[in-house]
C-alpha cells in the first residue's frame, strides 16, 4: 500500500510535466536574477544566506502545492482508501526526495551562475541532505493545514515561515561552517544532532497530527 | 473561594508594584536600578508562556473531545498570551535601551524567538480567520497549534541555550540563580511571577464566560 501511494506520487509528478519544468524554470530564473543583481560581488555570509533564501522559496512553492490536488473526491477517494499514517509517509518521502533533488539542482546552477565558495564539501552535502529531509518534513504538514484551509496560496507562507524559523537557523549556521571551510574535527556535532533531531520530531509530529486533518 | 486567586492576584502584583521599587537591589555595573525590571520583564514572559501552554493542553483536548468550547478556549488563551508578549516587548526594549544601548537587537536569540513566536501566533489567527466552517476552522488550527508550540520551544529554549545571547542564563552569561538575584530580590521576583501568572489566568477566565456567553446567544 505503501509503495504503492509512492508510486502514484511519482506518476502523477512526471505526468504533469508542466510542474516540475515550471519549478526548474523557477529555480535556474531567480539565481539568475540574483546573479545579475549581485554581479557576483558577494561574500562568503551573503553567498550562504542567498543560497538558504532561494531554497526556502522553492521549497515553500513545490511543497505547497503537494496538498492542493487531493481535494474533492479525491480526498474522499483517499479517506476510504489509504489509511493516513501511510498517505502522509508517502507524501512526506516524496517531498524529501524532490527537495534534495531540486536543492542539489540549485546548488549547481547557484555554483555555476555565481560562485561555488563551499571548502567542506561533504559537510555543506549532509546539510543540504538533512535540510531537504527537514524542509520536505515540515512543509508537508503545513501544505495539508493550506490545503484544508483552502484560503489560497498566501497562507502557506504565513503559515510556515515562521514554524521554519528554528530549522533555518541551525541549517544556515551549519552550512557557514561548510562555506569557511572548518574541518571535520571542528564542526559543532551539537548543531548536526539538533537537525537530525529536528527532523525526527517533524516526522513524529506529522504522524502524530496528520490523522486529525484526514478526515473531513 | 473563587475569587481568592483574583483577590490574591491584585494583591501580589500590588506589593511587586510597590516594594520592588523600594526594597534594596544589588549594586552591579550597567545594570544599575534597572535590574528592578526584572520583577516587571520577566514575570510577563512567564505568562505568556502559561498562557500558550494552555492554549496547547485546549487544543489537545479539542482534538481528544471534538468540543468547540475547548477550541474557543484555546484561543481565548493564544489572545490573552499574545496581549502579554506586548508589555514584554516593550519593558525589554526599555531595559535593553539603558543596558544594551539598542532598543532592538538581531543578536540575541531570545529576541528573534519572541519575534518568531509572535508571529506563529498571529498566523495562527489567520489561519482562523480564513475557514468558514467551525469544527474544521477548530480542528485545524488545533493541528497548527501543537505544532507550531512545539517549534516555537524549540526556538525560544532549545536554541538560545546553543549561542551567545546578552540575557544572563545562556551562552557564557550567568544566570539569574546564580547571583544575581539575591535574597532579597527572590521575595519580590517569586510572588511577582506568581501574581501576573494569576492575572493572565483571570483574563482567560474572562474571556472563557464571554466566549461561552455568545455561545448561548447564538444558539438561541
Amino acid at each position: 500500500m505503501l509503495l504503492q501511494l509512492i508510486k502514484k506520487e511519482f506518476q502523477l509528478e512526471f505526468r504533469q510535466k508542466s510542474s516540475l519544468a515550471g519549478v526548474l524554470v523557477y529555480v535556474i530564473g531567480t539565481i539568475f536574477v540574483s546573479a545579475l543583481c549581485f554581479k557576483a560581488k558577494v561574500d562568503k555570509p551573503t553567498w550562504n544566506a542567498l543560497f538558504w533564501v532561494i531554497t526556502l522559496f522553492t521549497s515553500v512553492n513545490i511543497c505547497g502545492k503537494s496538498f492542493l490536488k487531493e481535494s474533492g473526491g479525491q480526498a474522499l477517494f483517499n479517506y476510504l482508501h489509504y489509511s493516513p499514517l501511510h498517505f502522509i509517509f508517502a507524501k512526506i518521502l516524496f517531498n524529501m526526495i524532490l527537495m534534495l533533488v531540486l536543492s542539489l539542482v540549485t546548488f549547481f546552477f547557484y555554483a555555476f551562475f555565481i560562485r561555488n565558495e563551499v571548502e567542506n564539501m561533504s559537510l555543506f552535502l549532509l546539510v543540504l541532505l538533512l535540510a531537504s529531509t527537514g524542509l520536505g518534513g515540515i512543509l508537508s504538514l503545513m501544505s495539508a493545514i493550506a490545503a484544508k484551509a483552502s484560503a489560497g496560496f498566501g497562507i502557506m507562507s504565513i503559515l510556515s515561515f515562521p514554524v521554519l524559523m528554528p530549522l533555518i537557523l541551525v541549517i544556515i549556521r551549519l552550512s557557514k561552517m561548510a562555506v569557511d571551510g572548518i574541518e571535520w574535527a571542528g564542526v559543532s556535532t551539537q548543531l548536526l544532532m539538533i537537525l537530525g533531531a529536528l527532523n525526527l520530531l517533524t516526522l513524529a509530529l506529522s504522524f502524530l497530527l496528520f490523522p486529525y486533518l484526514w478526515r473531513d | 473561594m473563587k475569587r481568592a486567586y483574583k483577590i490574591s492576584s491584585v494583591l501580589l502584583i500590588l506589593y511587586t508594584l510597590v516594594w520592588g521599587l523600594l526594597n534594596t537591589v544589588p549594586r552591579l555595573d550597567i545594570l544599575n536600578e534597572t535590574i528592578r525590571n526584572v520583577y516587571y520583564h520577566v514575570p510577563v514572559w512567564f505568562a505568556m508562556l502559561f498562557m500558550m501552554a494552555l492554549s496547547l493542553i485546549q487544543s489537545l483536548r479539542y482534538l481528544q473531545n471534538n468540543s468547540l468550547f475547548n477550541d474557543a478556549k484555546a484561543t481565548n488563551a493564544a489572545i490573552v498570551g499574545l496581549f502579554f508578549s506586548i508589555p514584554g516587548l516593550l519593558t525589554g526594549s526599555l531595559w535593553a535601551k539603558f543596558t544594551w544601548g539598542t532598543w532592538w537587537t538581531f543578536q540575541d536569540p531570545k529576541l528573534n524567538g519572541v519575534a518568531i513566536s509572535i508571529l506563529i501566533y498571529l498566523a495562527y489567527f489567520i489561519l482562523r480567520l480564513s475557514v468558514e466552517d467551525e469544527q474544521k476552522k477548530a480542528r485545524i488550527s488545533a493541528v497548527y497549534n501543537v505544532f507550531a508550540f512545539v517549534m516555537m520551544n524549540v526556538f525560544i529554549m532549545i536554541l538560545p541555550r546553543l549561542t551567545d545571547s546578552l540575557h544572563p542564563g545562556n551562552g557564557g552569561n550567568p544566570a539569574f540563580g546564580k547571583y544575581d538575584l539575591d535574597d532579597n530580590m527572590r521575595l519580590v521576583f517569586y510572588p511577582a511571577v506568581v501574581g501576573w501568572v494569576l492575572l493572565s489566568f483571570w483574563m482567560y477566565e474572562i474571556k472563557n464566560r464571554i466566549s461561552q456567553l455568545e455561545y448561548q446567544l447564538y444558539e438561541n
